[in-house]
């Protein structure tokens, strides 16, 4: 047996507290970019010191405390000290001796609400997309600026600089740190888990054998799922959304043969499905149920639900998955939606009902150059019998995907299919 | 990553475990949860309510417990987590509790990982 690495147990502890201690602050000096940079000095100090010390037994409050004597120190420094020390007001008054116990309490009490303040923040609409899910990984993930750049394959200066362009927008828009007015909460909520669900499927849509860097976006969307469902359990598309995850992330093992091809959902190896992933996800979406009527996201994790329960491909409840689609396109119409609708429905129905439908999209603008209605219709007229048009579809797909491993898919069908 | 961690006592001093590690222990599970790092877990009982497989010389054997054993396995915990110290970071504050609610217990936490997709990778 040898000694851990002290630097290392330090960073594990960092990522574990970084967003409390950022959240507490943020709401003590009203600005985000600020409260990042104290928490990075009290991350520094925990560096030199707990490796001699030891670390201390309630980790977070040390972090915190450091970073308020952080910003006490500065502010002293400056002629706004007292400018500061009255918006800043009572939380600062700090008495050495007890402060730590005080501390204690007050995080207790307001931790929760911090971390929401905190997240709605980072995921203002104010903000472009880029610079959401950036903030969002760096304040509630605690990734390094290097991490979050090789996760979105981006140059690290660009994510540095979508990092401070958020970060000046908020500062200069006078946003406050503070949580959404009940009247915009359903905006607003869209929003973050709009963020969350893209940080999953930058991942996911990027799972193979050769990258497994970005697995650990899906892994961290799913931790932030988690996190949102303990901090708004009322919350129905809360419960839905982590539930679409948990239940998408189960099928990570085997979504990918050991040469790194795709493998689609119908062919996968179901016994390398992730179980406690699929358990977790039946019972995210059963409390989303119980909550009320199930929203868009809840509405796709019981569509993933219909697959996971099944055991066999063939047992799949199609005609409950085209009824599915029928609502979500319903809720959200979208001719992606229409387009799975048909796939569901070419299932439960036959190909030509499913047929009827993908045809319908044919002059969808927004489905131009989208491989997928090619390929669809490539898979219904095959089904069909109409193997020469088959062909053409999936040769046109094969022409459309920007994705390598999805071209050479295609092109096998469209070869199998002219032999 | 996950990792799964296994409680196992040394020594204990006679009666039930006090009030506050219960209500602390249930605290700190929470907290993990919340976190999103705690998957599952739960205590054990002990093993004079189990039983013992196992093959040796060639044959099967099935046994009732209790065991034998210097240290018994009480309780476990399913983590997911970004790295090993995280996981050893959970373990240690679940063991600082057993430190200072009860006094005079001894035991130890082992911290292994479990297998994952990236071990069946395709070599890049």
């Amino acid at each position: 047996m040898t000694s851990p690495d002290p630097h290392r147990a330090v960073e594990a502890v960092w990522r574990i507290e970084s967003a409390r201690v950022i959240a507490a602050l943020a709401r003590m000096v009203n600005d985000i970019g600020l409260a990042e940079e104290l928490a990075q000095d009290a991350l520094v100090a925990a560096l030199e010191e707990w490796p001699r010390k030891g670390v201390p037994d309630n980790p977070g409050a040390w972090l915190t405390l450091t970073a308020k004597h952080r910003a006490l120190d500065r502010f002293r420094r400056r002629d706004t000290y007292q400018r500061k020390l009255q918006e800043i007001g009572r939380d600062m008054e700090l008495r050495q001796e007890s402060a730590e116990a005080e501390l204690d309490d007050a995080l207790d009490d307001h931790i929760g609400d911090d971390l929401l303040r905190l997240i709605f923040t980072a995921c203002h609409p104010a903000l472009p997309a880029e610079g959401r899910l950036a903030l969002t990984l760096r304040l509630l993930g605690g990734l390094s600026t290097a991490e979050i750049a090789r996760a979105f394959l981006v140059p690290e200066p660009t994510v540095g600089q979508r990092i401070s362009r958020a970060k000046r927008t908020l500062a200069d828009r006078k946003i406050p740190i503070e949580l959404p007015p009940p009247a915009e909460l359903p905006v607003r909520l869209a929003s973050l888990l709009e963020v969350v669900y893209l940080i999953f499927n930058e991942g996911y849509a990027a799972t193979s054998g050769d990258d497994w860097t970005r697995p650990s976006l899906c892994q961290e969307a799913i931790r932030l799922g988690r996190v949102l469902a303990g901090l708004m359990p009322a919350e129905p598309e809360v419960h839905g959304l982590l539930a679409l995850m948990e239940l998408q992330a189960s099928r990570i093992p085997a979504r990918t043969a050991p040469d790194g091809t795709p493998v689609l959902l119908l062919d996968q190896d179901r016994g390398h499905w992730d179980r406690l992933l699929v358990r977790r996800g039946l019972e995210a979406l059963r409390r989303a149920g119980e909550l009320g009527t199930l929203g868009p996201y809840g509405l796709q994790a019981a569509i993933a639900a219909c697959h996971a329960r099944a055991l066999t491909p063939q047992a799949t409840d199609w005609e409950r998955i085209a009824a599915l689609y029928r609502l979500l396109a319903h809720l959200t119409p979208s001719p992606v939606v229409e387009l799975n609708r048909a796939v569901a429905v070419g299932m439960a129905y036959g190909p030509a009902r499913g047929l009827e439908i993908a045809d319908g999209l044919q002059d969808e603008h927004a489905l131009r150059g989208y491989a997928h209605l090619p390929a669809v219709r490539g898979d219904l007229l095959a089904r069909l019998g109409r193997s020469e048009e088959a062909a053409a579809e999936f040769r046109r797909a094969a022409g459309l995907t920007r994705n390598a491993r999805e071209r050479d898919l295609f092109l096998a069908r469209a070869t199998a299919l002219s032999a | 990553m996950r990792y799964l961690v296994t409680l196992k006592v040394a020594a204990q001093p006679d009666g039930p475990p006090p009030a506050d590690l219960m209500e602390a222990i249930v605290k700190l599970g929470q907290e993990a949860t919340e976190a999103g790092t705690l998957l599952d877990t739960s205590g054990l009982a002990g093993s004079a309510e189990g039983a013992r497989v196992e093959v040796a010389g060639g044959r099967l054997i099935v046994s009732d417990g209790p065991f034998a054993e210097a240290k018994e396995l009480i309780s476990y915990a399913l983590y997911e987590v970004r790295s090993k110290e995280e996981a050893v970071e959970w373990a240690a504050r679940f063991l600082r509790l057993h430190r200072d609610l009860w006094p005079g217990w001894e035991g130890e936490a082992d911290v292994l990982r479990l297998f994952g997709p990236e071990d069946f990778a395709a070599p890049a």
